[in-house]
């Protein structure tokens, strides 16, 4: 069973502190890593694959430290976030590559394998250049996993996937969870972990500002508040009517329009058609307010 | 040595369009010997300017400029370096897979022409001499550019100031300079390997091997050292 240890962690850079003092152990299973850009995750995922050396605290991957130590690479895959492949390779001869670097003793098969698992083989033997960014992402994927590792580490492994490449690649971690495989993948997408099973790490400002089962952040995800912005044709009245619907609890009339606070995305945005048609009122625009991703982590966290 | 490292190496140094910079030179090199001999000019008077004034002091290291950041540099410039060092290999076989396919290139590219160069001044024993000492200096410089590449985020413009103000301008201004330049050492053991009045070595051929191996062996050290701890920074935190 393999583990990864962070104890009390820091990462500064200059002056800058990256992380701080993160103290975690991840263990078989899905872990998701959130935060808002710029919160260390990527520095975090560095420093437990041995890219990074930690300022203060020990990290260890199955006792050992990961910092110095090429051995590391035997059991854990990693997934960086740089699109860092060699675009002269076609898919196929990197995944191979990466069995033959891993000294496997048939790297033709465990390539064939990994392919398989990320549906790759239709586009194998075509150039990584002439690949879409899902397609390197999954490619890399291959790469990382060929060797069979017992940990794997992603970051940011949903960018530029569409909603169907997003799925499957969260059904082979969730796949990969249950096989008894650590692996973490970090997002600054709230929406992307609603769909993961395990357990999350949110990370805010190099801090490890909450831990705990996704379903009860999923649960804080879709009660927190909502702004919306709303034009219609009759402002004050769609205002009152809206006033009395209990998944409201502020409204501001102004000259643009309304700005509707609700305390309910689902019964909210399920209300205002039903409240509209109502009162014969038409609705022009509907925009959820621009939320900054800093503010939505703050309320997970302060919640 | 590692075979995959060596082809994916290679393989990435002669996609860069970098490379075309090394077809020039070397013909430039041989061409002008071909002139010379061709309009009967005695191989006295133009073998020194060409063997140690073209030769030794501007085409190989220029091109072990080129193929010696290109090994290392490029790979860890455009990330692309991760993909083998995320692997359990040794740090010492990647460092010397490296320099073994950059010293390689630049005998290649530099060290068959400065042999050519030196059939036409002379005989096959100069040629032969030429060759060596190329290959003396393509190992000694690729270990330097190897190491700047991990040092440095701008190894070729470091490396530059070494190969024309050190070696160039200053080579020939001050003579303390010359002994510790890499295209001296090349030219002295040329000289000590078959003696003709084309070519004089400025530096004693002791001095010349010792430094040359001092060049190669801790340079490569270093770089082996430094990739052990080869850090990459987070862009986005």
């Amino acid at each position: 069973m393999s583990e990864i240890t962070l104890d009390h962690v820091t990462r500064w850079y200059g002056n800058v502190v990256a992380v701080n003092d993160v103290t975690m152990t991840l263990g078989p299973g899905v872990t998701g890593l959130l935060g808002p850009n710029g919160a260390g995750k990527t520095t975090l995922l560095h420093m437990m694959s041995g890219f990074l050396a930690p300022s203060r605290g020990t990290l260890t991957v199955d006792g050992t430290p990961a910092w110095r130590n090429p051995d590391v690479y035997k059991v854990l895959g990693l997934v960086s976030e740089r699109e860092a492949v060699h675009g002269f390779l076609t898919g196929k001869e990197f995944v191979v590559d990466s069995a033959k670097l891993q000294r496997l003793p048939n790297p033709e098969e465990a390539a064939r394998r990994a392919l398989a698992l990320v549906e790759m083989e239709p586009a194998q033997d075509r150039r990584i250049d002439t690949y879409s960014k899902g397609m390197r992402q999954r490619i890399r994927v291959a790469g990382a996993l060929v060797h069979d590792p017992a940990i794997m580490l992603l970051d940011e492994p949903f960018n530029g996937m569409d909603p169907r490449q997003r799925m499957h690649m969260m059904d082979l971690l969730h796949r990969m969870g249950d096989e008894g495989r650590v692996v973490l993948f970090s997002s600054h997408i709230l929406e992307e972990v609603e769909q993961v099973s395990g357990t999350v790490q949110v990370m805010v400002a190099g801090r490890l500002a909450a831990s705990g089962d996704f379903r009860s952040i999923r649960r804080l995800m879709t009660n927190r508040p909502h702004v919306f912005s709303i034009r219609s044709s009759d402002d004050r009245r769609l205002a009152v009517a809206l006033m009395a619907q209990p998944s409201v609890s502020a409204v501001e009339l102004d000259a643009a329009g309304l700005q509707v606070r609700a305390g309910d995305y689902g019964t909210f945005t399920r209300a205002l058609p039903r409240v509209a048609l109502r009162e014969g009122v038409r609705v022009r625009q509907l925009l959820p307010a621009d939320e900054s991703l800093e503010s939505v982590f703050s309320y997970l966290v302060g919640a | 040595m590692n075979a995959t490292i060596a082809s994916i190496t290679a393989r990435g140094l002669f996609g860069r369009k970098r490379v075309l910079v090394l077809i020039p030179l070397p013909l430039i090199l041989i061409g002008i010997a071909v002139l010379a001999r061709a309009a009967g000019a005695d191989a006295t008077d133009w073998a020194e300017p060409v063997i140690v004034g073209l030769g030794f002091s501007s085409t190989l290291p220029v091109i072990a400029l080129i193929v010696g950041t290109g090994v290392l540099g490029s790979e860890i410039d455009d990330g692309t370096v991760t993909h083998i060092l995320a692997k359990p290999l040794p740090r010492s076989e990647i460092i010397f897979t490296k320099l073994a396919v950059s010293a390689a290139i630049i005998t290649l590219v530099a060290g068959i022409p400065m042999f050519v160069v030196g059939l036409i001044a002379g005989s096959a024993a100069l040629a032969f001499s030429l060759f060596v000492a190329s290959v003396v200096a393509a190992l000694a410089y690729s270990a330097v550019f190897v190491l700047l590449s991990l040092v440095t985020r701008r190894p070729v413009l470091v490396g530059l100031v070494y190969v024309v103000l050190w070696e160039g301008v200053l080579g020939n201004v001050l003579t303390g300079t010359r002994q510790l330049s890499i295209a001296q050492y090349a030219v002295s053991i040329a000289d000590w390997l078959t003696p003709t009045d084309l070519i004089a070595g400025q530096v004693s051929v002791p001095v010349s091997w010792v430094m040359a191996g001092v060049f190669a062996v801790g340079m490569t050290a270093l770089a082996v050292h430094r990739l052990r701890s080869f850090s990459v920074a987070g862009e986005t935190g």
